[in-house]
């Protein structure tokens, strides 16, 4: 095996990963009720296509595409549509969704199986993607059929699945590798089938040996294993690509640029079981961890289920719990209720108790440098944490602006975790871009 | 089912562990072998200027919040502390208790806290404090007494000590050589610099050892980063070099100035200053270079035997410079265009 590769910057948090990833995933039982969002991914929403009292079966289509980067919605259950209203979803505003009430029958719709995906078209295959709902299922959901389709300027060179799972905490594409590492490589070769690229990649860090040894065994000489440092943030697509060809993608360009495409394993999986056995994207695993639950482990959910019954199906809060963060605990988002659905991106319920929440207090920047060495992509966050703490937009210039590439900041958190101050760099960020995204508008 | 509700925060929810005060008591730490053996060579008299120079140091900084209406507890965050103790270790051993406040007075009141506070002032606030007293009080900010074997260190200097009221004073090994190098220099061994058990000066510069022992433990705690100290020891190593290489007689050689005067005390704990260096590695070895430079300049050439402190200070004013232009290129911007 190659040595391990990695990118530089990045920090090593403590990785808490043994709380689950030893334990084998778990089928949840069907819920009662769905509450399925329109809003799943990144671009235009869905528009429903069924109406309060329709009778759905489980896989049947309950919302259309609402436009070229957006994504088909499938009802995870068979029953009745109770309603369709705006609802609270894990990203925070309400959001139209679907309300499902289980007959308790999980009766399927007649799924069109395909024995030879490599007998089908790019074209016909990429029709399944797009009514299969495929989106990205490493968090960031950008639906498949358009990441498939790069424009034909573009040379796509390499294929990269990214199984690094390096946010702390979770564990869900670990079992994926090692319990199903047939359809990670099955959707693999579609993809290449797809978009006619040899080269093919799976990253993975070092810390998941047996998923290593298991997709190895399938893989075969199909494609390559790359072994990453255990380093956070190995998973983020740039930083991953760089570690795998050596290629940095430029500011405010998508990875094409430097012709490689990169799924996470788990959307590869959803590919293949959508192209062979003709299954929409309606459930997922998804890891229930943290010290706040009191017996993590990894479940297959079907989207739309509460999030509050998940936990209870895993065996409750403790006593103790106090924070709810749908993802990891770098980027995952912390909610103040658990009555949100799980969707196709949420790949972790993590829970924190009372003594891990961090405190909310700062104190001033003393220029230590710890986040500029702690930036995947060598950005600026001391000077732009300070000018966005006094709020002195105005002092950076739109050239400046330019050059600090502001939007480039995927806010991995990894400047905020290091910072001695404890200063909110992450959010200063993040209202520098809406406010600079508000002047743009203007 | 009853309804939680679950405090919300930004990401990210973990931390690292790592707090300013933490950093601060940290590098204290890493200075106290050094006061260990002050303590050793100057007895009691290195404890009483450490003692009032710290303590004075948190006391005006605690002054200095409840008059800017801030949390006056947060005197206790090191950083004071911190600053008062490198100051007392920059001081002669035999100065005043009045000398010794005044200088935490101006360290914390006049450098730092008047610009805002911490991570606000321009100028490392220990070193204007010293050079503030340098100015001064010139004659009780160069009178050096000797620590413990004085025969051994009359040996040492060759040259002759003098009795002012009490106390047996000497000069420094710079400023001996300052004075008259040809006679000095064959007198001065480079171990006794190392280990600083018999050699006059400040009463934290004394002993090289101790020093790059707490040095080397910023180092590996990564505190610090290595290009400011580096740089700025292998500039004034490479200048000793080739003066020495001329004229050997005149200029010591490279070892004599590594290890004399406050070389490795500026470079390790007062030139890597966060708030008062550069902050990109670039920046930060132009900085270090720009220390050596000036420090061997004044020592070599200069009217005072030892420049590190204006060094120094002179180089905190190019810090916003530098941090403007040494900033590197953010990822991916260095990736040619690629022919479609």
């Amino acid at each position: 095996m190659s040595q391990t590769r990695t990118f530089s910057g990045g920090i090593h948090p403590a990785y808490n990963k043994d709380l689950t990833s030893g334990f084998e995933t778990v089928k949840m039982p069907l819920p009662a009720k769905v509450t399925i969002p329109v809003s799943q991914h990144i671009g235009a929403p869905a528009n429903p296509i069924v109406k309060k009292g329709d009778v759905v079966k489980t896989g049947q289509i309950i919302a259309e595409p609402g436009g070229f980067i957006s994504s088909t919605i499938h009802s995870s259950i068979s029953g009745k549509v109770l309603t369709v209203q705006p609802e609270e979803h894990p990203m925070g505003q309400k959001v139209m969704a679907i309300t499902i009430e289980s007959d308790g029958e999980d009766s399927w719709i007649d799924l069109e199986t395909v024995s030879d995906p490599f007998s089908k078209s790019p074209d016909e295959l990429k029709e399944i993607i797009k009514k299969a709902g495929i989106v990205g299922m490493g968090g960031a959901t950008f639906p498949s059929q358009v990441k498939i389709s790069p424009p034909a300027d573009k040379k796509i060179e390499y294929i990269i699945l990214n199984g690094a799972e390096c946010e702390p905490y979770l564990t869900a594409d670990h079992r994926l590798m090692v319990e199903d590492p047939e359809s990670i490589v099955k959707g693999l070769e579609i993809i290449s089938h797809i978009t006619g690229v040899k080269k093919l990649y799976i990253g993975i860090e070092v810390n998941k040996q047996d998923a290593i040894k298991k997709i190895e065994k399938v893989l075969g000489t199909n494609g390559t294993i790359v072994p990453l440092e255990v380093k956070y943030p190995q998973g983020a697509e740039k930083q991953l690509i760089k570690a795998i060809t050596g290629r940095e993608v430029p500011p405010k360009h998508l990875p094409m640029e430097v012709g490689a495409i990169v799924f996470n394993v788990a959307t590869a999986a959803a590919i293949k079981n959508a192209v062979c056995e003709g299954k929409p994207l309606i459930e997922r695993i998804v890891t229930v961890t943290g010290h706040g639950v009191s017996k993590p482990g990894n479940f297959m959910v079907r989207v739309g289920t509460m999030v509050s019954e998940v936990v209870e199906f895993s065996g409750g809060y403790t006593e103790d719990a106090a924070q709810l963060i749908m993802g990891g605990p770098m980027m995952g988002r912390s909610v103040a209720s658990d009555s949100i659905p799980v969707i196709k991106g949420s790949g972790g319920i993590l829970v924190l108790p009372e003594k891990e929440v961090l405190t909310d207090s700062w104190g001033p920047c003393i220029r230590c440098g710890m986040c500029l060495r702690a930036c995947p992509n060598q950005q600026n966050p001391q000077l732009l944490g300070n000018l966005i703490e006094k709020g002195l937009f105005s002092r950076i210039s739109e050239e400046k602006l330019e050059e600090l590439v502001l939007d480039d900041c995927f806010e991995c958190g990894s400047c905020t975790f290091v910072c001695p101050a404890n200063r909110p760099i992450v959010q200063f960020f993040h209202m520098a871009k809406a406010y600079f995204r508000s002047q743009k508008r203007k | 089912m009853e309804t939680r509700t679950f405090k919300v925060s930004y990401s990210p929810h973990i931390h690292n562990g790592s707090s300013t005060s933490k950093l601060m008591w940290n590098v204290t730490l890493a200075l106290l072998p050094a006061a260990v053996i002050s303590v050793y060579a100057f007895g009691l008299n290195s404890v009483r200027v450490l003692f009032l120079s710290t303590f004075f140091a948190i006391f005006f900084e605690a002054l200095a919040l409840l008059m800017r209406n801030r949390n006056w507890k947060q005197c206790f965050d090191g950083s004071a502390a911190l600053t008062g103790f490198l100051l007392g270790l920059t001081l002669p051993p035999g100065v005043s208790n009045g000398i010794i406040i005044l200088g935490s007075f101006v360290a914390i009141i006049v450098a730092k806290q008047v610009f805002g506070g911490l991570g606000s002032n321009p100028f490392n606030p220990a070193l204007t404090g010293r050079v503030f007293l340098l100015i001064a009080f010139p004659v009780p900010m160069t009178t050096w007494p000797l620590p413990r074997g004085i025969e051994q260190a009359k040996q040492f200097m060759g040259l002759a000590t003098t009795k002012v009221t009490d106390a047996v004073t000497a000069a420094t090994p710079l400023a001996a050589i300052k004075e008259h190098a040809e006679k000095a220099l064959p007198n001065i061994s480079t171990s006794d610099l190392f280990f600083g058990l018999h050699t006059p000066g400040s009463i934290g510069e004394i002993s090289a050892i101790a020093l790059l022992v707490g040095g080397i433990y910023l180092l590996v705690r990564k505190i610090i980063t290595w290009h400011i100290p580096v740089s700025a020891i292998l500039t004034v190593f490479v200048i000793a070099m080739i003066t020495h290489f001329i004229n050997p007689a005149k200029y010591p050689h490279p070892f004599f100035h590594l290890f004399a005067g406050g070389l490795i005390i500026g470079a390790f704990f007062m030139a890597t200053d966060y708030v008062t260096a550069p902050i990109w590695p670039m920046g930060k070895i132009i900085f270090g270079i720009g220390v050596g430079l000036l420090t061997i300049i004044i020592r070599l050439w200069g009217g005072y035997p030892e420049g590190i402190s204006f060094a120094i200070l002179i180089m905190n004013a190019t810090t916003p410079l530098l941090d403007k232009y040494t900033v590197p290129s953010p990822f991916g911007s260095k990736t040619m265009r690629r022919p479609s």
